[in-house]
């Protein structure tokens, strides 16, 4: 059976709507067991990989410690790293926000005229926007990576940072393949589906112009962009057309290739539960004169996009030590419930709750951090031991705290309320004086009746609150 | 000010604090895993590839273009795209033209022949220039003889891999070939054939590369 398509439209404005979104999926059966099935399955696989807790716990400290290294110098590998590149043969260039690097990116396009861009997987370009930005510019953008085409087909956004079409059932795939693969016979065969996928892409990847990817790691003192994937679609992306773009965030850099072999094992145990993905392919120049294969020519953007500014303070840093694995969701019990599209970020899950108010503001962002029990399991499994949880409550603070100079983000005070403040401020000032709080609860335990039925969101699930006719102290008076 | 100076100057002026002992990456793989011998990695590499759905031939200098040349009959593949600037891709070049495969050497730039390269090659044979037994993983440095594709298009790859070069892990490979002063263009990591699960988790090979991966591993005996 097919689960019922959301009514509500995603559209990459967050916060509003977020309520909205959730409650949907909440109702909706068939997408809440793909993601719970999903995220078990991600669950147990990563468990196994890590059967011995005193080296998983040694190398998140490994992992952590060369994540703050690297940030610690991030100008100057960042430096180095283009210097390198730049010998290497690689163009480098820099953007500070999504719009300037689809400037660069389209700007490339134009100068080939680039009729088709084929995409391995890139998080980043979907944080920019760029199969829009091609679009208007006349490009075809195709997603090549198996998830991301079959969102990509059904016009929706990636649920999920690893396994973007996570939210599709195989027979929603098998229906959307039959009415947009021309030719085809329908089947809900796993292993014909991707053959199918496989014979359309090829034949992009034969022709495509451009080939755009992603950056796992990108190693400063060797100029080498690293790239962690199994199907081999970002190997084709970056091989068979002419010109090759990367992307990546300007967090992703590291000094020297030792640094690598770490993060790697982390990455791929975290994510998917393998030991190591099936390829790992390290770029770090086109192609030479002599050789018979791989772009003749090579580019990567530097995106910044709000990093600079979690950069600039020592708490908020720890958020740019990510690596993107992804396990952060695959245990948070509220992505697991409400799924990747109800965030309406690029990044959703614990991570995508402390990296997007950077990028998009806390104006549009201001709640996504109450989207928390704060149970702690996304810090817990976290590789690189972000403190996710206190992140979260660092966020809370920005947000809902009067505004006030010199902010630490962009947007700190959208979520303050004036109201909402001095209630609380009445509220600790009565707590903290007996008089007053002896008061206060005889007053409530008399005049309880005029408390309103309706009292914002809490009574849309709860009964309304009503003061005891008796407080605690009259009844242990009455006890004698 | 440009976009890169900007960049730049705003993380420079969040310089003042941050981690500056460097982490010693080394001492952690030194305790990681003990001394193996020869054997003891090559098991463990080919478990670990196997489990990755690799298939593994242990042969021997004089046997394996005979294991070759089976391992293409059972596939009913009459075609191998091989590297003739290369010893091995010359031996196969004269040992399969008796056995009614057709060897087709990789000896033009793509461009000229990348129509049959996606469409008319079932299968390509490479060396492997070493292995790493903790994660069952082919070391592969193309170059102008064994260029990027060899590995990636053909949906059937063969590997030769020489047993004394497999290492523990993927540091003691970098550090002990000296990979900071020396990477090609292009350096993979290969652990298996192609394969996605990207549609409901379920595990599917041959996603957009080889559907299989064979490994002829040489050695002495066998």
């Amino acid at each position: 059976m097919n689960a019922p398509l959301p009514e509500h439209a995603l559209q990459f404005m967050p916060s509003a709507g977020f309520r909205a979104r959730s409650k949907e999926v909440v109702e909706n059966p068939f997408l809440r067991k793909s993601f719970r099935g999903a995220m078990d399955f991600l669950i147990d696989k990563r468990i196994t990989q890590f059967p011995d807790k005193e080296e998983l716990e040694s190398l998140r400290t490994l992992g952590e410690h060369i994540r703050q290294y690297n940030l610690g110098k991030l100008p100057d590998i960042l430096e180095q790293l283009e210097t390198r590149l730049t010998e290497n043969g690689v163009h480098v260039h820099w953007a500070e926000t999504p719009d300037e690097a689809n400037a660069i990116i389209l700007g490339i396009c134009q100068k080939h005229s680039a009729k088709l861009m084929i995409k391995g997987k890139s998080m980043v370009s979907e944080e920019i926007e760029l199969n829009h930005a091609a679009e208007a510019a006349g490009i075809d953008a195709m997603e090549s990576d198996m998830g991301e085409y079959i969102v990509q087909l059904a016009g929706e956004k990636p649920s999920h940072i690893i396994m973007p079409a996570i939210h599709k059932t195989k027979e929603e795939i098998a229906k959307l393949f039959y009415e947009k693969v021309p030719g085809i016979d329908y089947t809900d065969n796993v292993d014909a589906l991707i053959q199918i996928g496989r014979n359309v892409l090829r034949e992009k990847f034969l022709v495509a112009d451009i080939g755009l990817s992603g950056v796992n790691f990108a190693v400063a003192e060797t100029g080498t962009l690293c790239l962690v994937e199994n199907e081999g679609n970002g190997r084709m992306s970056t091989t068979v057309p002419p010109v090759h773009i990367a992307i990546t965030g300007i967090e992703k850099i590291v000094e020297k290739l030792e640094h690598v072999p770490p993060l790697l094992s982390l990455l791929t145990r975290s994510a998917t539960g393998q030991n190591i993905s099936t390829y790992f392919n390290m770029i770090s120049g086109p192609r030479k004169s002599h050789e018979k294969d791989g772009p003749t020519e090579v580019h990567l953007v530097l995106l910044d996009n709000g990093r600079s500014q979690a950069y600039a303070d020592e708490q908020l840093r720890k958020t740019l030590q990510c690596i993107r694995c992804g396990a952060c969701m695959n245990h948070c019990p509220v992505y697991t419930r409400i799924g990747g599209h109800a965030y309406g970020t690029t990044y959703p899950g614990p991570i995508g709750k402390i990296i997007s108010p950077h990028m998009l503001g806390l104006e549009a962002t201001a709640t996504m951090a109450t989207a928390s029990s704060l149970c702690g399991a996304c810090g817990e499994v976290c590789p690189v031991k972000i403190p996710i949880p206190d992140l979260l409550m660092r966020l809370r603070e920005e947000s809902f705290t009067a505004p006030h100079a010199n902010p630490a983000m962009r947007g700190q005070g959208a979520g303050y309320s004036a109201l909402v403040t001095g209630i609380w401020r009445g509220w600790a000032f009565v707590y903290r004086s007996p008089f007053w709080y002896r008061t206060v609860t005889w007053l409530g335990s008399r005049f309880g009746w005029l408390m309103p039925s309706k009292q914002g969101p809490w009574t849309t699930v709860r009964v309304p609150l009503k003061p005891a006719p008796k407080r605690l102290r009259d009844m242990l008076k009455e006890r004698g | 000010m440009s976009a890169r100076e900007r960049i730049l100057a705003k993380l420079r002026a969040s310089e003042k604090f941050g981690e500056r002992v460097e982490p010693d990456v080394a001492s952690w793989f030194a305790g990681h895993r003990r001394v193996e011998s020869g054997a003891e990695k090559a098991a463990r590499f080919r478990h670990c590839i196997e489990l990755a759905h690799a298939e593994v031939y242990n042969v021997n200098r004089g046997s394996w273009l005979q294991k070759l040349w089976e391992v293409l009959a059972a596939k009913e593949i009459t075609r191998l795209l091989v590297s003739p600037g290369t010893e091995h891709g010359q031996r196969a070049m004269s040992g399969l033209a008796d056995n009614d495969i057709e060897c087709r050497g990789y000896d033009q730039a793509i461009e000229q022949w990348k129509d049959e390269m996606f469409h008319q090659t079932p299968a390509s044979l490479t060396t492997a220039r070493a292995a790493i037994a903790e994660t069952g993983t082919l070391v592969l440095w193309p170059d102008a003889d064994e260029p990027r594709l060899m590995s990636l298009v053909p949906p059937v790859h063969i590997v030769l891999l020489d047993a004394s070069k497999i290492y523990n892990t993927f540091y003691e490979a970098m550090q002990q070939e000296g990979w900071k002063d020396s990477l090609p263009t292009n350096a993979l990591l290969i652990s298996g054939p192609s394969k996605t699960a990207d549609i409901q988790v379920t595990l599917a090979y041959g996603a957009h590369g080889p559907k299989e991966l064979i490994v002829l591993l040489l050695g002495e005996e066998a």
